[in-house]
């Protein structure tokens, strides 16, 4: 199954609404609840991230019985050093992000602690496009 | 299919319920429909939150209590009292008085629920110590809640903390006592007055425990009736010394909104009201809110002051247990045992088995059929009008989609689809009459 949201950079009060609304579906596909919580929790880095440093990004999620892939690209300033990127506590963030308790650069890595698979690729001055997989165990 | 869980105290009275929908729309987990002109209520998802019986207009939605007279058939009859009860009454009628008539209308013994909440408070945050991957550590005070973490939020259902409510360890505690003091155990009925609905069901069927030490429950508004009458009666009589007074001001306020989480050593919320705390668990759950150690979460606005079955108004409720005063129960030397003299004997038992989800959101056990039946929602979707009418007796177009995949309704129940049919002439005018009746009964036609 296929699943499409977009983004809209810039905008805070919105942030998690795609993550939440796919949330949503895990749990009506009976997904266990800690893989869910897994998918949501780094979805929702993901999509925070888009909403902070970009203009405007799409989520693209495809839904297989044992594996959930989630495209995201955005078009924005990209990142100039995706392994400084990762580490723990590396932000850009603007003071102002960081007063509404975003940016404590934390996305990443934990989006990276909770997926199965990340890949990154970015050109500065265009986007960045983020494929994050997360397998579906079987059901206990 | 249908597995019971649930023992539910709210109840439909079908010869009085005209198929309103004030209940259908304000129900959190969408457990009910609307058939024969009658609210229906699916019971593995009502989590006894009591929100239905506020909305009805005709009190049509009952809350089950026990016979009580049936109290009389135990020679110890304890009322195992909350402290909301004091909060129905004016303050110029003391808790002496109260207490005296509690026991003129049939208690023999009168034992104040919150007296345990010293112990509890202790092992709350020793728990959180012993507990880090619990976090937020979301308490087991308000059974809707609980059972609403269970259906509507099966992640979270692990951070529940597995240590009993004030209520439990008290009824505990005062069987225990007599008990000690020689008396028969079978002699002891120990019957819960209680301000709603899901203390009912917490008690009928426990969730983390195998039974229950509480023999009854008596709705709170039911005792407050005859006691009230009773003291107006005897206005001019004396009122004994009580021991039974044992709460100080921190005890009491415990069941009311932050009543636990000041007490908690570390970041906590307080969250009261259940569309509240759904807003809130939702992003506890995203982890959109992190960093938390504690959680108290409420069903009913201002917590227990605002349960179903009070009488007072919620906000003189709690004007006047905020503005109960430590009172000279410290200074008052009582001869017998008191709940500290039995601290061991309860935190041995505080435990409470772990608490399982079953979510009410899954489509299907398995996961290919469930998103065959995903896809058939959404093709379905689209047909709808999407204006949440309720005119096909589900609250919303989306719950009502999904009864349709489950085989439990039909599309054509709905209005919007039967016009369009009875355009194209693919349904006739009296058999969309006919499905109007199934839905509404057959007087409003």
């Amino acid at each position: 199954m296929q699943f499409e949201y977009f983004i809209n950079g810039g905008d805070f009060s919105k942030a998690g609404q795609a993550s939440s609304q796919f949330k949503k579906v895990l749990q009506q596909l009976n997904v266990a609840p800690h893989t869910i919580k897994r998918i949501v929790v780094a979805l929702y880095e993901a999509e925070v991230n888009i909403v902070a440093h970009a203009f405007k990004g799409k989520i693209s999620i495809e839904l297989q019985p044992d594996l959930v892939s989630m495209l995201l690209t955005d078009e924005g300033p990209g990142i100039p050093d995706i392994e400084k990127a990762m580490e723990v506590g590396y932000s850009t963030a603007s003071p102002k992000v960081r007063e509404m308790g975003f940016g404590a650069g934390m996305g990443l890595s934990n989006i990276k602690n909770n997926a199965d698979l990340l890949e990154i690729t970015s050109i500065v001055g265009k986007g960045t496009t983020l494929k994050i997989s997360v397998n579906l165990s079987k059901q206990e | 299919m249908a597995v019971r869980h649930f023992h539910h105290a709210l109840k439909i009275r079908t010869e009085t319920c005209f198929g309103c929908t004030h209940c259908l729309k304000v129900c959190p987990t969408e457990a009910i429909r609307i058939r024969n002109g009658k609210a229906v209520l699916n019971e593995n998802r009502c989590v006894d939150c009591g929100e239905c019986f506020k909305a009805c207009p005709v009190q049509a939605i009952y809350i089950d209590q026990d016979d009580f007279e049936r109290i009389h058939g135990f020679e110890y009859r304890i009322a195992l009292l909350p402290s909301i009860f004091l909060g129905q009454f004016s303050r110029k009628y003391n808790r002496e008085q109260i207490y005296d008539a509690i026991k003129a209308v049939g208690f023999t013994h009168i034992c104040e629920v919150e007296q345990s909440t010293g112990i509890l408070q202790q092992q709350i945050n020793r728990y959180a110590a012993e507990n880090p991957d619990k976090k937020p550590l979301i308490s087991s005070f308000c059974p809707a809640i609980i059972r609403l973490i269970q259906v509507r939020f099966p992640s979270l259902a692990n951070n529940i903390m597995l240590l009993k409510p004030p209520l439990d360890i008290t009824a505990l505690y005062c069987r225990k006592k007599l008990t000690d003091e020689g008396v028969n155990p079978a002699r002891i009925g120990v019957f819960y007055i209680t301000p709603c609905a899901a203390k009912i069901a917490a008690i009928k069927s426990p969730v983390g425990e195998d039974y229950s030490m509480i023999t009854g429950v008596i709705n709170m508004d039911f005792l407050f009736n005859r006691v009230y009458r009773h003291i107006k009666n005897n206005l001019s009589k004396d009122v004994t010394g009580n021991d039974d007074k044992v709460l100080n001001a921190d005890a009491i306020r415990w069941s009311l909104t932050h009543g636990e989480s000041d007490h908690f050593e570390g970041r906590s919320f307080a969250v009261d009201e259940i569309h509240n705390v759904i807003d809130f668990l939702e992003k506890v759950e995203n982890e959109e809110i992190k960093n938390v150690d504690f959680l108290e979460l409420r069903a009913c606005d201002e917590s227990c002051a605002g349960g179903a079955l009070t009488t007072a108004n919620r906000f003189l409720i709690v004007e006047r247990l905020r503005s109960t005063k430590n009172e000279e129960i410290s200074s008052r030397e009582s001869k017998s045992k008191t709940i500290e003299d039995y601290r061991e004997y309860l935190e041995h038992r505080i435990k409470i088995q772990e608490i399982k989800p079953r979510s009410i959101m899954k489509l299907d056990d398995n996961m290919e059929t469930a998103m065959l039946k995903m896809d058939q929602v959404k093709e379905i979707m689209k047909l709808l009008p999407g204006n949440d009418c309720g005119i096909c007796g589900a609250p919303t177009c989306h719950a009502f989609a999904s009864d349709i995949v489950q085989s439990e309704a039909d599309i054509r129940q709905c209005i919007f689809i039967q016009k369009c049919r009875e355009n194209t002439g693919e349904l006739t005018l009296f058999e969309s009459l006919r499905l109007m009746k199934e839905i509404w009964g057959k007087e409003k036609f």
